[in-house]
């Protein structure tokens, strides 16, 4: 008796999670469907014109795709450091490794705020100010730590004696990095990647401290419209937005462990 | 280790590490150089040794602002970690595939940008949509009325926002945890919320500590929800570090503010650290 009673309750609880989650994501694609100006809902006769009418100007389209640049950038940079970051800590673990990497997390820790302001400061003081690259490398050392922790645990599961058996049979370093290692820890590298890439392209704070008059990303440009008064297309952008997080974390789901990824035991059911 | 793998080691470290050198240190140097600078209306900051950006810290406008920030952190911290913790301990306990659900739904909220989600929420809370008018049917309000800005609305944002970081700052350890203790303990007798609040609860005290400071940190610096959301009285710290910034253009007095949050943050931090140290498994 108490055994259902404790189900329902669950069962409840979760609903009410779900539904808090869900309610600002449900509630701006159905604003973003109406076919009038006005902010309604549910949408008055569901149309996709808004959809049509992002894509067709050009502002919202170009705050897309710059968006869409520095994640791409912003995700390469950031790997480009911590797979060799990792692969030295695994490879030789020496207190200089292990240090740089606990260097490399620290500015995920801080609170966005600080960053923000310290690359304002930053690329001001170098003379190359308001770049799509300084947008690009502040978001790459902000997130860093992202495929740090991701590529670190897929060197951490490598079996050694796959290693070992490698080298018995006399590959080199750089033979077992590109035939056994690289392999085995693709997936984890993939999904670094998409994880920078979508907080990239969600982050606002630091874009607009570096670069936001002269490089314009779609969050960028919905705060500067939230000024302006409500716009359909607003939502059109928020609810891109979100088809574009829950399919990167989806692909990120099929490829590989997710609960495993985000740190939970391995179990077999 | 052989002079050779040394070598091989530091050829692989070169770039990362003057990457980190010239992105990263520099720059918090620089930070660190731009608070005590004298300001300059023209070129911003000129290099220089003064306190007086510290000095005016002391301006019961920045003390007031601080301590607000820290009370709204500490409330939306507290409530999340509440509502996110039996979140987490169902969702560890579920069959695989409802886990992978729900990861992907708390991920894709927590990485919606701040932005985005004032945003929904301002759409959610405005007189023509449905909440409010809910509201009027629970007997609540007495019409269809805009529900921001002010305070509920700036706290609901900011806790939608911390909400999916908590679970999944809790999960890992709960989803390791040994669930025959729990088992055990309904096995002799207790009843499930007897073996909640008495076993499971007490387990991850570590845990629950960690992620609620790591929460107050995130909330500390966030920028656009009180912006949007609140009125100049609903204002944190971070909104005032912004504007002394962009709208001020005062950088060393930004630069001071952003030590000030710095040290305040890192002070948390290390108390995770603490707080993790005293939960190793002792035998």
């Amino acid at each position: 008796m108490s055994g259902a009673l404790a189900a329902g309750a669950r069962r409840l609880y979760l609903a009410l999670f779900g539904l808090f989650l869900a309610a600002p994501l449900v509630i701006v694609i159905g604003v973003s469907l109406n076919s009038t100006r006005r902010m309604s809902f549910p949408p008055e006769q569901a149309s996709l014109h808004w959809y049509a009418v992002f894509f067709s100007d050009p502002r919202w389209l170009s705050a897309f795709t710059t968006s869409l640049a520095i994640a791409t950038g912003a995700a390469l940079l950031a790997m480009a450091m911590a797979l060799p970051l990792s692969y030295a800590v695994w490879k030789f673990h020496t207190r200089l490794s292990q240090a740089l990497v606990g260097l490399g997390m620290l500015p995920f820790l801080l609170p966005g705020v600080v960053v923000s302001v310290v690359y304002l400061i930053f690329w001001g003081w170098t003379g190359h100010a308001g770049k799509i690259e300084d947008t690009m490398m502040s978001h790459a050392m902000f997130f860093l730590a992202v495929p740090l922790v991701t590529v670190n645990l897929g060197f951490h599961l490598i079996d050694r004696a796959l290693v070992e058996a490698a080298q018995t049979m006399g590959a080199r370093d750089s033979d077992v990095f590109r035939t056994v290692v690289l392999p085995l820890i693709l997936p984890y590298i993939v999904s670094g990647l998409i994880f920078v890439f979508v907080l990239s392209l969600n982050e606002y704070l630091i874009a607009y401290m570096v670069a936001g008059l002269n490089v314009e990303t779609l969050p960028i440009k919905v705060f500067n419209s939230l000024r302006l008064g409500f716009e359909p297309t607003m939502c059109v952008g928020a609810a891109l937005f979100m088809l574009v997080g829950t399919a990167a974390f989806s692909l990120v789901a099929l490829l590989g462990d997710l609960p495993k990824l985000l740190g939970a035991e391995s179990r077999r059911d | 280790m052989s002079a050779a793998s040394r070598l091989r080691e530091l050829s692989i470290l070169v770039w990362p590490a003057a990457a980190l050198f010239g992105f990263a240190v520099v720059p918090f140097g620089l930070l660190l150089g731009v608070s005590v600078a004298h300001r300059d209306v023209e070129g911003l900051w000129s290099a220089g040794f003064e306190l007086t950006q510290f000095a005016a810290l002391l301006n019961p406008t920045v003390l007031d602002t601080l301590a607000y920030t820290a009370v709204l952190a500490v409330l939306v911290a507290a409530t999340s970690t509440a509502l996110a913790f039996p979140f987490a301990y169902f969702v560890a306990g579920m069959a695989r595939r409802g886990q992978v659900a729900w990861l992907i739904l708390l991920l894709s909220t927590l990485s919606l940008s701040e932005v985005l989600v004032a945003f929904s929420w301002q759409v959610m809370l405005a007189k023509r949509i449905g909440l409010s008018e809910i509201f009027v049917w629970l007997g609540w309000l007495a019409e269809p009325q805009s529900l921001s800005p002010n305070f509920g609305a700036v706290v609901a944002c900011l806790v939608y926002l911390v909400l999916p970081i908590t679970v999944l700052l809790i999960y890992p350890a709960l989803s390791r945890m040994d669930r025959h203790v729990a088992e055990a303990a309904q096995t002799l007798g207790a009843s499930p919320l007897r073996v909640f609040f008495t076993v499971i609860l007490p387990m991850m005290r570590g845990p629950i500590l960690s992620s609620a400071i790591l929460a107050t940190v995130f909330t500390i610096g966030t920028f656009v929800p009180p912006t949007v959301l609140g009125r100049p009285e609903e204002w944190t710290i971070a909104v005032l570090i912004g504007r002394a910034a962009l709208t001020g253009g005062n950088l060393p007095l930004a630069a001071a503010m952003s030590i000030l949050l710095l040290a305040a943050t890192l002070a948390l931090t290390g108390l995770t650290v603490v707080v993790g140290r005293g939960q190793e498994p002792r035998r």
